[in-house]
C-alpha cells in the first residue's frame, strides 16, 4: 500500500512516461513501409496507449474512481486509438 | 475509511476514494475529450484519403521539438501530481512544497509555448497557411487548440499557486487544486496521442 501510494508515485510514473516517450519518438523515426510500417504504427499507438492510460489513472487518480468515470476517459482513450488504427491500417493497405 | 491507514505514516499518502475534484470539471473535461477526438479521428481519416500529401507535409515538421514538448508536458503534469499529493499529506511544509511543485509545473508549460511558439514562427516565416493544404488545415487547427489549452491551463496553475501559496489548501480540502490538476492532465493526456499521430506516424 505505501509503495503504491507513496508521495514518490508521480516521480515512477513520471520516469515511465519519459522512458516510453523516448521509445516513441525512436519507432517514429525508424518508421518503415508495407507490413514492417504497419507493425511500427501499432506499436506507437499501443504506447501512446500505455502512456494516456498512465496519466488517466495515477495523475488523473482515477484509478481510485468510480467506474464510470475511469472508463469514461480510458473508453475514449481505447476509441481514439482503435479509430486511429484503423484509419492508418486502411491507409496502408 | 481509506483517508485514515495513512495518519500514522509520513511516507503514505491517503488514499482518494472518488473522482478527485468538482463533477461539474470532469463534465467539462469529457467534452474536451470528446472534442479532441472527433479532431483526432477526422484528421486520421483525412489522412487516409491521402497519406501521401500528409507524409510529405509531415515530414517538414520538428520532431525534435515535438519530443521536447512531450517530456516538458508530462513533467510538468508529474509536478502537479506531487504537488496534490504533498498538500493531501498536509505538514508544516506541504504549502511551501506544494507551491514550489506547481511553479515547476508553470515554468514547463512556458517552456512548451516557447517551443511551440517558434515552431509556429517558422511555419508562418516558410509561408503556411491554414489554406496551404489539407494537412496544414487540420496541423494549425489541431496543435492551435492545443496551444489554447496550454494557455488556458497555465492561468489555471497560476491560480493554483497563489492559492496554494496563501495555504487554502488543507488535507481533505483541496476540491480547487485537484480539479485545476486535472484539467492540465487532461492536456497533458490529448497531446500524448497528438504528438505520435501528427508528428511521427506516417
Amino acid at each position: 500500500m505505501q509503495t503504491r501510494d507513496s508521495i514518490h508515485s508521480p516521480l515512477t510514473v513520471w520516469l515511465t512516461l519519459v522512458v516510453a516517450t523516448g521509445i516513441t519518438f525512436f519507432a517514429g523515426e525508424f518508421e518503415g513501409s508495407g507490413p514492417a510500417g504497419r507493425w511500427l504504427v501499432i506499436g506507437v499507438l499501443a504506447l501512446a496507449l500505455f502512456k494516456g492510460s498512465l496519466v488517466a489513472l495515477h495523475f488523473m487518480e482515477l484509478r481510485h474512481a468510480p467506474a464510470v468515470w475511469k472508463w469514461s476517459v480510458l473508453g475514449w482513450l481505447w476509441m481514439v486509438v482503435l479509430g486511429i488504427a484503423g484509419a492508418y491500417l486502411k491507409g496502408t493497405a | 475509511m481509506s483517508r485514515s491507514h495513512s495518519s500514522s505514516s509520513a511516507a503514505a499518502l491517503p488514499l482518494p476514494a472518488a473522482l478527485q475534484g468538482d463533477i461539474a470539471v470532469w463534465i467539462f473535461l469529457l467534452a474536451e475529450l470528446l472534442a479532441f477526438g472527433v479532431f483526432f479521428l477526422a484528421y486520421a481519416f483525412a489522412r487516409a484519403r491521402n497519406p501521401a500529401l500528409f507524409d510529405a507535409a509531415q515530414a517538414g515538421l520538428d520532431r525534435q521539438s515535438g519530443l521536447i514538448n512531450t517530456l516538458l508536458l508530462v513533467s510538468s503534469s508529474a509536478l502537479v501530481a506531487h504537488a496534490v499529493a504533498v498538500v493531501r499529506r498536509g505538514g508544516g511544509n506541504a504549502a511551501r512544497q506544494g507551491a514550489a511543485a506547481l511553479l515547476g509545473a508553470i515554468a514547463c508549460g512556458l517552456g512548451f509555448i516557447v517551443v511551440k511558439g517558434s515552431e509556429y514562427a517558422a511555419h508562418f516565416a516558410a509561408g503556411m497557411e491554414l489554406s496551404s493544404s489539407t494537412f496544414s488545415m487540420f496541423y494549425l487547427c489541431l496543435t492551435g487548440f492545443h496551444f489554447f489549452h496550454v494557455v488556458l491551463g497555465l492561468a489555471v496553475l497560476a491560480v493554483l499557486w497563489r492559492q496554494t501559496v496563501a495555504g487554502v489548501y488543507r488535507p481533505g480540502d483541496l476540491n480547487g487544486l485537484e480539479s485545476g490538476a486535472a484539467y492540465w492532465h487532461m492536456v497533458d493526456l490529448v497531446w500524448l496521442v497528438l504528438f505520435p499521430l501528427v508528428y511521427l506516424m506516417h
